[in-house]
């Protein structure tokens, strides 16, 4: 197989686009189209300051390195679950990425802002961790680029978590979530900022291939709780389609944001917005899910931490 | 050739014989679209032809959760 451009031996085939590219013009073209995503959706200016959400992965890595060589003011944000080694792994290939690179990250343990690890958080709630985990990112996230004055914040979000996402939204029917998915969501409250996708348009192979190319030391190995999650599975199926009819997930994702949203969004309610009674945050309920979740997980520390009660002697 | 898998468990494969990597991917039941074949710091596209001597690691580009 040739580069499109050179027609020197290719080292990426793009056969959903019809294309191959060798190393330096693959380079080139997943730059390329970032910027065009980023400029085509008004995500952001070389102006704004951006947060950009930075698990360690080749995504989230991708995204940074290809934001830093196109102009952007960046500023990492990393999360440390307390999932063991795979956390500690993931914030050293993080802080050990901006190191290289002499840009700003800044580290939020979520121990120490809910109060418990990942694990424990799922253990209290009696939930799957995905479910805590992602509650606490978007939560934590958006709070911090509100606080340390970002409009906007990035996470690298693939092609393949947006068909799998798009997929769960389907076959499940949630109307509401359904409505919202979008690569460049706009603030809808004081308290919200702009969350915006530039990777939507690439798959997780196209991304990886990147972040190899660049050599970027990025966390290969798969977070220990997404066993066995519905996201791997809807993305395996969606891949065992695209196998066998190329270009499947760029359509299926490109046609919602074409025929479906812009339908649910005209028929949809406006969802009401207010202030969290306890932490002040945008919500929908009095109190947000965040502080309810931490109220949660609070009581199960006291609960753990309470001592036992002394067994009662039966009377002699 | 030895094909080295990291994940999910590090296991390594050894076959006899040159073929394509379409055809690697067949026989070791994974899918090209979302999985990379890598050549030392090279990326394999389907029609690279591995050779009786190479090593070559497949690694998976999907993550989730």
């Amino acid at each position: 197989m040739r580069c499109v451009k050179c027609h020197e031996t290719a080292s990426v085939d793009l056969p959903s686009r019809n294309a191959a590219y060798c190393a330096p013009h693959y380079l080139e073209h997943f730059e390329y189209e970032v910027g065009h995503n980023i400029r085509s959706l008004k995500m952001f200016t070389t102006d704004e300051r951006v947060l950009v959400a930075v698990s360690g992965g080749k995504d989230s890595l991708a995204l940074w390195e290809t934001l830093i060589r196109l102009g952007y003011k960046t500023t990492g944000f990393h999360l440390h679950l307390g999932i063991g080694e795979y956390s500690d792994l993931s914030r050293e290939k993080t802080e050990s990425y901006a190191r290289a690179h002499n840009v700003e990250l800044i580290v939020v343990e979520v121990e120490e802002a809910v109060g418990a690890t990942i694990p424990e958080v799922s253990t209290a709630l009696r939930r799957v961790p995905c479910s805590g985990c992602g509650l606490t990112k978007r939560y934590l996230m958006n709070r911090t680029a509100r606080q340390q004055g970002f409009p906007v914040l990035a996470t690298g979000h693939n092609l393949d978590d947006e068909a799998a996402t798009l997929m769960g939204g389907i076959l499940h029917w949630q109307m509401d979530s359904l409505g919202r998915q979008a690569p460049a969501l706009e603030s809808t409250h004081p308290k919200l900022g702009r969350k915006v996708k530039p990777l939507y348009t690439f798959s997780e192979k196209e991304t990886a291939s990147y972040a190899v190319l660049r050599r970027i030391d990025y966390v290969v190995d798969e977070c220990p709780n997404s066993t066995g999650a519905l996201s791997l599975l809807y993305k395996d199926v969606l891949n065992r389609i695209e196998a066998e009819s190329h270009g499947t997930k760029l359509r299926f994702f490109q046609g919602y944001l074409k025929n479906l949203r812009p339908a649910l969004a005209s028929t949809g309610q406006k969802v009401e917005l207010r202030e969290c009674a306890t932490c002040g945050e945008a919500t929908t309920a009095e109190v947000c899910a965040y502080c309810r979740m931490v109220d949660r997980v609070y009581k199960w520390k006291q609960r753990r931490v309470a001592p036992t009660p002394a067994p009662v002697s039966p009377p002699t | 050739m030895k094909v080295i898998f990291r994940i999910p468990k590090p296991h390594q494969v050894e076959l006899q014989g040159r073929r394509r990597v379409s055809e690697l991917a067949r026989e070791l039941g994974f899918n090209l679209e979302s999985h990379l074949v890598i050549r030392g710091d090279d990326l394999l596209t389907r029609d690279a032809v591995v050779e009786d001597t190479d090593t070559i690691e497949v690694r998976p580009a999907i993550s989730g959760g």
